[in-house]
């Protein structure tokens, strides 16, 4: 997947939950509270996204601390790099979606006058 | 001691949602999973609707199993590429693929193990045709089985262009 395209949902809530470090059952959580219910990540899913994540580059595995032994992970330079474009992205999704449905409301009354 | 009851049942391998829609059944009337073999399940008395049972098709990988564990899953058993976990739903909804992407990987998995299979027998079918069809027949089975997963796979697909 080339780096300027579009983050799945799951990946993104990843990467945000992965600003400090986390371990996976953390970032299940995180991702639960941030998007208040509605993004529910199931452990499946999940493992195979922080196996990938970690493949690329965009997180890294942080040394096995024995007393807890769950796997930690946190983001890298490379990641918050992806994250932050994304970012940009989505600020133009939503700045566009606001600007045409504003545009389209208008036609809109527009177009009900001329009916009229 | 618990009392335990063992079902004998078999499943195709692409009916593994019916089978696990049958182990919910199951729970739901008092009789939680806790292990499994060749078309075997053994189940224990349990309040109905206490477990959620879950399976999928993992190679084996223990880390995979106590990342399972650290979510609050129970590892009930595995039987060839096949893994059976359990939840308390007072936990929780519980599912193993909450997107469509980890779906569509988990049934190009089952469609390989299946492709391998079928190969596999096609070709001693082929060798063993003048003394038994067993193997050709088991290899067309197989093969209808491979289409059953590959219209999953596809559905998804256009369920993918829509939305993740």
């Amino acid at each position: 997947m080339y780096e300027n395209t579009a983050l799945t949902e799951a990946i993104y809530y990843i990467l945000l939950s992965l600003l400090r470090p986390n371990h996976g059952y953390g970032i299940m959580q995180s991702a639960e509270e941030l998007s208040h219910g509605r993004v529910r990540l199931a452990a499946g899913t999940l493992y195979g996204a922080l196996n990938s994540l970690c493949d690329k580059g965009w997180i890294v595995q942080l040394p096995v601390d024995p007393q807890s032994r769950r796997k930690e992970y946190e983001i890298t330079e490379r990641g918050r790099k992806v994250l932050m474009s994304e970012l940009d992205r989505l600020r133009e999704l939503v700045r566009n979606g606001e600007m045409m449905t504003g545009a389209a409301e208008a036609d809109g009354e527009e177009g009900g006058r001329n009916d009229g | 001691m618990a009392e335990i009851k063992t079902i004998r049942k078999w499943f195709w391998v692409w009916d593994f949602e019916k089978e696990e829609r049958w182990l919910n059944d199951m729970a739901e009337s008092g009789w939680a999973l806790v292990s499994v073999g060749f078309c075997r399940y053994s189940f224990e008395r349990c309040e109905p609707g206490e477990y959620i049972v879950r399976l999928e098709a993992h190679g084996f990988d223990e880390g995979y199993v106590s990342f399972m564990e650290d979510t609050g899953a129970e590892f009930v058993g595995r039987y060839f590429k096949w893994i059976y976990f359990r939840r308390k739903s007072e936990l929780g909804p519980f599912d193993i693929f909450s997107d469509i992407d980890s779906k569509i990987e988990h049934l190009k998995g089952i469609a390989r193990m299946i492709a391998i299979i079928g190969g596999a027998n096609l070709v001693i079918g082929v060798g063993n045709a003048r003394y038994s069809p067993a193997n050709l027949l088991c290899a067309t089975l197989l093969m209808y089985g491979l289409g059953r997963i590959h219209e999953k796979i596809e559905q998804l697909k256009r369920e993918r262009e829509l939305h993740e």
